[in-house]
Parts: structure tokens; sequence; C-alpha cells
């Protein structure tokens, strides 16, 4: 079982404080990677947020490639972070040679094109990278989009972050909203796509748990939408499944918990929406999840939410103060990075119940 | 050395031998009047035996007449096997058994005509669906459910579903609203009591099945529908409640549809669906027949006919494409319910059944409610044998074919996919649907085996299978008021129901385990095979 987590504050923080959410965890999870997307960037960032974000780890052929692709198609570099990486011995991490993360300005062409062109854009072009960079196994394109950085590695998570500095607090990596995981995760093979966090149009989704109809929702949504690929995790589809419900059929967010965890029929039936509750369900189907899962997701516009599986299988606790709110598998994690949060206050959501923490840090709850 | 007559139609001719033991016999004559085949009478034989009692040899004819219980001769009255005689006989004096060295097959074409008969495929004898098992068990990674603890939500759909993008909604502050009608979907209990007429089965055979199926939606709240069968149905049925538990059938023969029709007006509910027969998998292309030794009188006054043979055609008359003829019946159907009422399909399983599906799903008027695929493992009430046994295609396969052809255009789900013919043909229907809902199939549909539950002693070995000969021994598939008399409907019934509750509970004994709280369509994960060939077929994983 996995262990997951994510962090919201008012004021931008360093990736180290999602590790020390993390690592109080550790007895429940493998250890075997780490991963995290941060959104809403400070630090060296804070002058880029409207600047599509490349994070790349590759080899260095695989930069060579990317970078002619980026000019072919007129992307221009604008700013390139670099993490100083320490190299000292006996460290557990399975590296990438090198590392990017660019910012780049907008073809001439899209300058003044609709927001909508731009994301069509922007997703095109990183599945473009993923599938020039997989020849050869030359790299991994885990985002591109404007003030959305992605890490994911495998190995040790502690020495994973002492490789990235991850500990030194020195200002340049920060962010306000921070979703991570602690294990490279797949039951099959070593993949770093099959990390969690996921990324697609501006949607981040970690989850935990066994997605049983891994199957049935992978054949779905394969040709529901062309960015809707990989599938090295069984937890991707809950991505795929948000984007689609909240992105491409722009419905309102709490159908999203209709979609994945439906309601007994028998509970439908006695609702004023009834209707379209039954609709939904039907239509739907095949994006039912029915196995044991926690899922936490962080939406374009920076809200974090949280929902679990219609039998409580898996828990997750949400918790924090004025400043910074936080969501983890376990209490003991919250206990690290807000260890003076009034804990009376932690919500430990229900089978049937959404919690959304908005960018005012008010949190919201409604039962399905 | 006599003349022997080779040519002569003997007992060791045919499929089944009498074996009778005189001793044990009290002549009672139970069993001869129990067979409704006059495969045996009473006869008075003469035996002859010579004594000698004396001190030297002195012998002494004797000649006794002693009444026997004989085996008929010739083909009109060959036993089918049936075994009403052992059932009756007090003693257990008598009993079929079976001929290893039967040439009933070669005789069975005398007078020019094809051999009829009812039943399954008799060739067919393996079940693939046991080649099959659920091998995806929930250890560690996720929990397995408690089958007794968890709640379950077991329905299939049957009904036309719209894409998401499709859907009528509109966002009002927040809320989805629909705005227009969608095509009528009704959720139900992903088994059908399938389409058995009144006229192939017995008025009272039918009248069991149809209060089994209101037993079980009433008492245990398990929304079984029933299908009419192309015989129509009775009128006060019509006019009940009951009516919204039973799918109405109508079939290229159209029977009964004239009084279906008129009360229309009279309904004081919808029916759950209706079904459009365009083939079955015992016969595919063969078309319906009810012998005429089966129209009863009210059999006729039901289906409005004179006492014939009543032939459905192998196909609708005007049927010439998809596009246009099945649109036109699917369109004049819904319209005749107000579009309230889902319409469905239902087809033999061909070569040529994706094609059919394909076309169902691409159709712009978003009209067919439900793909039924029959396999050739489907049973009937009467057909050429030539038929039954040598035209249609295996249901497994054919129904994943269809599952992955809706799945390469991502519109599973779109058209329900329902499917039968041979469904618990070993007894064990809550193993083969939940397989083949696995694989795709919404629902399955089963007839078959509820004859069975009802008493019918018909297998695919040959056992009786005389569904056509309107002599039913069971009282299930006949119209002979003495013969249907001996059918307890109560007790028929009642088998149904508790069949189907133990149905329900293996039901949950397999979702449960690969941690599933609804029906897993399309969960091709859950299921291994040791067939190789059968695992490439099927996308299925293969296990040694």
């Amino acid at each position: 079982m996995c262990r997951i987590g994510a962090i919201k504050s008012k004021k931008p923080f360093h990736p180290s404080q999602a590790l020390r959410l993390m690592l109080p965890q550790q007895e429940g999870h493998d250890n075997s990677g780490f991963a995290m997307i941060m959104q809403d960037l400070g630090g060296v960032f804070a002058d880029y947020k409207d600047k599509p974000l490349l994070s790349l780890a590759c080899t260095a052929q695989g930069a060579k490639l990317a970078e002619e692709y980026m000019k072919e198609h007129n992307f221009v570099r604008d700013f390139e972070w670099v993490p100083k990486i320490d190299r000292r011995p006996g460290l557990d991490i399975k590296a990438m040679p090198l590392y990017m993360f660019r910012c780049y300005d907008y073809p001439v062409e899209y300058k003044s094109a609709d927001w909508s062109d731009k994301e069509q854009l922007l997703l095109d072009t990183r599945l473009a990278l993923r599938e020039l960079l997989e020849q050869d196994d030359q790299g991994y394109v885990f985002s591109f989009w404007p003030d959305v950085l992605t890490l994911k590695e495998i190995g040790d998570p502690s020495d994973i972050a002492t490789y990235f500095r991850l500990w030194d607090d020195n200002g340049e990596l920060m962010a306000r909203n921070v979703v991570t995981q602690c294990r490279q995760n797949t039951n099959y093979d070593i993949v770093r796509y099959a990390a969690h966090p996921f990324f697609i149009q501006g949607y981040t989704l970690c989850a935990n748990g066994e997605n049983t109809f891994y199957t049935k929702n992978t054949e779905y949504q394969r040709s529901l939408h062309r960015g809707y690929t990989g599938f090295e995790s069984d937890s991707q589809n809950f991505l795929y499944t948000l984007h689609y419900v909240l992105h491409e059929l722009k419905w309102p967010i709490k159908y999203f918990k209709h979609v994945i965890t439906p309601l007994p029929f028998s509970e439908i039936g006695k609702r004023s929406d009834n209707k379209e509750l039954t609709a939904i369900r039907q239509s739907l189907a095949n994006l039912e999840i029915n196995g044991p899962n926690t899922i936490i997701a962080m939406l374009p516009d920076g809200r974090m939410m949280t929902c679990c599986d219609s039998k409580k299988l898996r828990p997750v606790v949400v918790g924090g103060d004025e400043t910074t709110m936080a969501i983890a598998s376990e209490v003991c994690g919250l206990n690290v990075v807000l260890p003076n949060r009034n804990p009376e206050l932690d919500i430990y959501p229900n089978e049937r119940e959404v919690v959304v923490i908005t960018q005012e840090l008010e949190v919201q709850r409604w039962k399905q | 050395m006599e003349t022997v007559k080779t040519l002569d139609i003997t007992a060791n001719d045919l499929n089944w031998k009498i074996q009778y033991t005189p001793e044990h016999c009290t002549m009672c004559g139970s069993c001869v009047a129990a067979c409704t085949f006059r495969a045996i009478e009473v006869a008075v034989e003469r035996r002859a035996t010579t004594i000698s009692t004396a001190r030297q040899p002195e012998p002494i004819p004797q000649h006794k007449a002693v009444p026997v219980i004989k085996r008929v001769k010739g083909l009109a009255n060959a036993c089918v096997g049936c075994g009403m005689c052992e059932k009756v006989c007090p003693n257990q004096a008598i009993k079929p058994v079976r001929n290893e060295d039967s040439r009933a097959n070669i005789l069975a074409r005398s007078g020019g005509t094809p051999a009829k008969r009812g039943g399954r495929n008799n060739l067919i004898k393996e079940n693939t669906l046991d080649k099959i098992t659920v091998g995806r068990i929930s250890q560690m990674t996720d929990p397995a459910l408690d089958a007794e603890r968890h709640t379950f939500d077991i329905l299939a759909p049957f009904g036309r579903v719209l894409m998401p993008n499709e859907l009528p909604f509109s966002n009002n502050g927040g809320e989805l609203k629909m705005n227009a009608s969608t095509p009528p979907v009704n959720w139900i209990y992903p088994i059908i009591f399938s389409d058995m007429s009144i006229g192939a089965l017995s008025t009272r055979a039918w009248e069991a099945i149809c209060m089994a199926t209101a037993y079980l939606n009433e008492k245990h709240n398990m929304p079984v529908r029933m299908s009419s069968g192309e015989g129509g149905m009775p009128i006060q049925l019509m006019k009940s409640e009951y009516l919204k538990y039973s799918i109405i059938q109508i079939a290229s023969g159209h029977f009964g549809w004239s009084r279906i029709v008129k009360a229309l007006p009279q309904m004081k509910v919808d029916p759950a669906g209706i079904l459009i027969k365009i083939g079955q998998g015992a016969k595919p292309g063969d078309g319906g027949l009810l012998p005429a030794a089966k129209v009863a009188e009210h059999i006729q006054a039901i289906r409005g006919v004179p006492k014939a043979d009543l032939l459905s055609p192998p196909n609708h008359q005007g049927l010439y494409s998809i596009e246009e003829s099945v649109q036109k019946m699917h369109m004049s159907l819904n319209a005749a319910f107000k579009f309230r009422v889902p319409v469905a399909i239902k087809c033999s399983a061909s070569a040529t059944s994706v094609s059919v599906y394909n076309n169902l799903l691409r159709d712009p008027y978003k009209i067919c409610g439900g793909f039924f695929l029959d396999g050739i493992q489907g049973g009937t009430g009467a057909a050429n044998e030539v038929s039954l046994d040598h035209t249609g295609h295996p249901i497994v396969s054919k129904v994943r074919d269809c599952y992955l052809a809706a799945v390469k255009q991502g519109r599973q789900g779109q058209i329900p996919l329902w499917a039968g013919g041979g469904i618990g043909m070993t007894g064990n229907a809550a193993a083969d649907a939940f397989k083949m809902i696995c694989l795709g199939a919404n629902g399955v549909f089963i007839s078959k085996l509820l004859i069975q539950l009802c008493g019918c002693v018909g297998n695919e070995h040959s056992r009786c299978n005389a569904c056509n000969t309107g002599l039913c021994p069971t009282g299930i598939c006949t119209q002979d008021s003495r013969l249907v008399r001996r059918l307890d409907i109560d007790k028929a019934a009642q088998n149904i129901v508790e069949y189907m509750l133990a149905f329900d509970t293996e039901l949950r004994k397999l979702m449960a385990p690969i941690g599933n709280s609804s029906l897993p369509v399309g969960r091709s994960d859950a299921l291994v095979t040791t067939d190789k060939a059968m695992a490439d077929k099927l996308s299925i994983q293969y296990a040694c």
C-alpha cells in the first residue's frame, strides 16, 4: 500500500516539507522512489509563472533531441534551472544523467492565441517529446505547463532528496502547492512514468490502492482522448477520469465522485436528482472504480481535493491551520509538518465524502 | 436356419433399450400408463420349459402364458430414455438404458423427412466456460470483499446508453440538469428468463416461470425479467401490474401481436422491454416451428391462428438491411410504447455478429436497446436435427469479439450485450454468467435451465428431447391436458426461485474475491485459462 500526501499553503514553502510529510509514514510504503508535482511556484520560477515549464529527465542525447524539437516548433527558451546535484557515494538513487527545468516562450504564432489553443499545444508538445525520447530510452517528460514543476526518481526518498539537495532550504525551489508520494508505484515494472503524481493539462493526481477496474477504465480511456496514454500505473486512470469529467465534459467537481464511485441504484432512486445520477452512472460505467483507493487531486486553479473509495478501504486525513493545510494517508505525517494545528479539527473523510481546499484555504466538504 | 429379416426395426436398433426385471414386476401397469410415447406395452408371452422330476429323465414340456412389459417395435414408438417408467415403478423393475450400438440416426430419416427434435445441440458436449477460472483473486494488494457482509449492486442495463458527451445536460449553478429525454434504460437483474412461448411450453409451465419471476421481484427484490417468447401473452397478464416484469417478444411470425396491440390501451404499466427476435442459436436461419400437435385450442386463440404447423420464417419479411428494416421495426415498436420501453434485438451468434453489432452501434438514431446473442448450445422446442447439431456459432468468443469491437470504437456499454445459448448447461449458471460478464456481456439469458428446474429430463446425450412431439412426459412442452397436469406448477416455480437465490449468492461469492461490489463487465483480467488457444482467442491470461 502506498502513502500519499499534499501540502497547500498561502506562503511558498520548500519541498523538504513534502518529504517531512511523507517520511513518518514510511512504514506504510516501500520507499522505492520519490515524486512530486509543485504548482504555484515561487523561488527562481516566481517571475516565469505564465511560461510553460518543461520538466525533463534525460540523457545528453535526449536533451539534444528535445532541444531540437522545441526549436523546430518555435518555442524559445526563456529560463532554465538545473538542480545542483550532490553526487556523494552511497546514495540509493537510479539517477538519469540530466535533469532540466526550462521555461519557454510560446511560439510566435501562438502569442495571441486563445488559452484553449495553447493548452492543446502544450499537451501535444509533451506527447510528442515523450514519444521522441521513448525511442532508445533517452528520457522522460513529466510535465509541460506554466507554473508546474515535476520531479520523479527511483530510489530511497531521503537519498533522492540529498541528491537533488532538496533538504537545503535555499529559497530556489519553492511552491504554494505540492502533491507527493514516496514510492515508485507499480506492482509490475519499475518505470519512472509510473510514479505518482500524474499530470495532464493542469490536473495533478496521486492515488493509492489497487484499481481493480484498471482494464475496464483503460480500455475505455484509450479512445476518449489522445492525451490518455501510458497507463503504466493503474492510478493514471483516476487522473484521466478527473480530466475527462472536469475538463472535457466541463461538469461541476461534485460529479467526479458520482462517476468514480456511483451511489447504489437503491440510493439513487430516492434522490431528487435521480434522473441525472442514473444517466451518469450508466453512461460512465466504464470509469467507475471499485477497489480500495484514496485520491488526492490538484486542479488547474490550485484547489486541492481528496476522496476515497466507496467502502473506505483506504483512509485519508486532512488538517491544517490558517496558512497551511495538508492531506496525508496517515496523521503522523500531519503531526510533523503541522505540529501546532488543532488536531480536533482534522477531517477523516468518509466513503461518500469529498473534501476540497480552496485557494483561500477554506475547506469545503460535502457528501456525494 | 430361420431367415432373419434384417431390415425389421427392433429395439436394438434404437437409442434406448428397456431393462426389465420380471421377477420384480407387480404388473401394476404404472410404467405403461406413464409412457407418453407408447414405447412399452403390456403383452402376454409364451414361455416353454421342460422339466423332469423322475429318477430317470422323463421330460415333460410345459407351456405358460406370462404377462410382461414389452418394448414396442418401430421408430414411431421409440423409447426416448425419459425414465418416467423408472420414476413410477414401485419396485425398480424397469428402466431405460442407452444403446451404444444404436442405428437410430440412420433410420430417423425414413419417410424422406429430416429428423426433428427439441433440446440442445447433441454433438458439443463440453462447456467452454468450464475451462476458464476466476484467477485474479484479491490478495494483499487489495482486499477481497465479504460476500455475506458487503452490499452488492447486481444490476445490468436494458436499453440504449448514450456517450457521456451526448447526455443532454445543462449546468445550472453547479447542478447538472437533464434538458431532454434520453432513450429508456431499465436496470434489471443480469439474468433474463428467456423466450419460451406459450405453445412451445404448456400454459402451466409458462405460468410457473411467471410465478417465479413475480416472486423473485416481490419477495426477494431481485428484478428478474421474463421474455414472453413469440406466442403472445395472456390478456389478464397484459392488463395487470405484473406486465412490468415481462419483456414482450416479437418474431418473424408476429404470433400473438394482434392481441398485444389491441391490449395496449388497457395496459396499466409498461412492459420491461421489447425483444425483436431475428434468430436463435439452436437453429439459426431455420425459423421457428410449432408443430400442429401442439397447437391446441387455447394456443389457437392466443396466437390468433388455426390448427396447423406454425412456422416463423427464418427472417423478417421486408428485412433487407439493418439500416432500413430493423430501424423501422425498432422505430415502430418504440413509437408503440411512446419511447418509454427499450427495444432490443436478438440474433443467432454468427460469423457476422460483429458486423451487425457495429452497425447497430453506429446507428445515428441510437435506438437499439440491447444486443442479445444466442449461441449454438441454446435449446429449442422443435427443430430439424441437422440445424440443431450442425449450424450455429459458439457464444463465448462471439460475445468477446463483439465487446472488443465496441472497445475499439470506445462504444462499450452503449448497446448492452446479453449472452445466451448454453448458459448453465452444466448446472452452474452463476459461474457461467460471471465469466461471460468478465468477457464483456452485461448479462445473460437462460431458458433450457428453467425447464430443467421444472422437471425436464432432456440433455445433450440424446435423452428425451421430444419437445416437438407434443408428448412431453413432464407436462412442460405439451398442450395435452392430461400430460400438462403432471406438472406441479407451485413446486416448479419454487425450484426456479430457489435456484435463483442460490445463483445470487454464488454470484456474490465470485464478485467478492475479485474485490468488486458492482458487476465486473469487461474485467477480462479476472479470468485465466489453461487452454492457450482459448487464452489467445479471448485475450485473457494463459495459466498452467
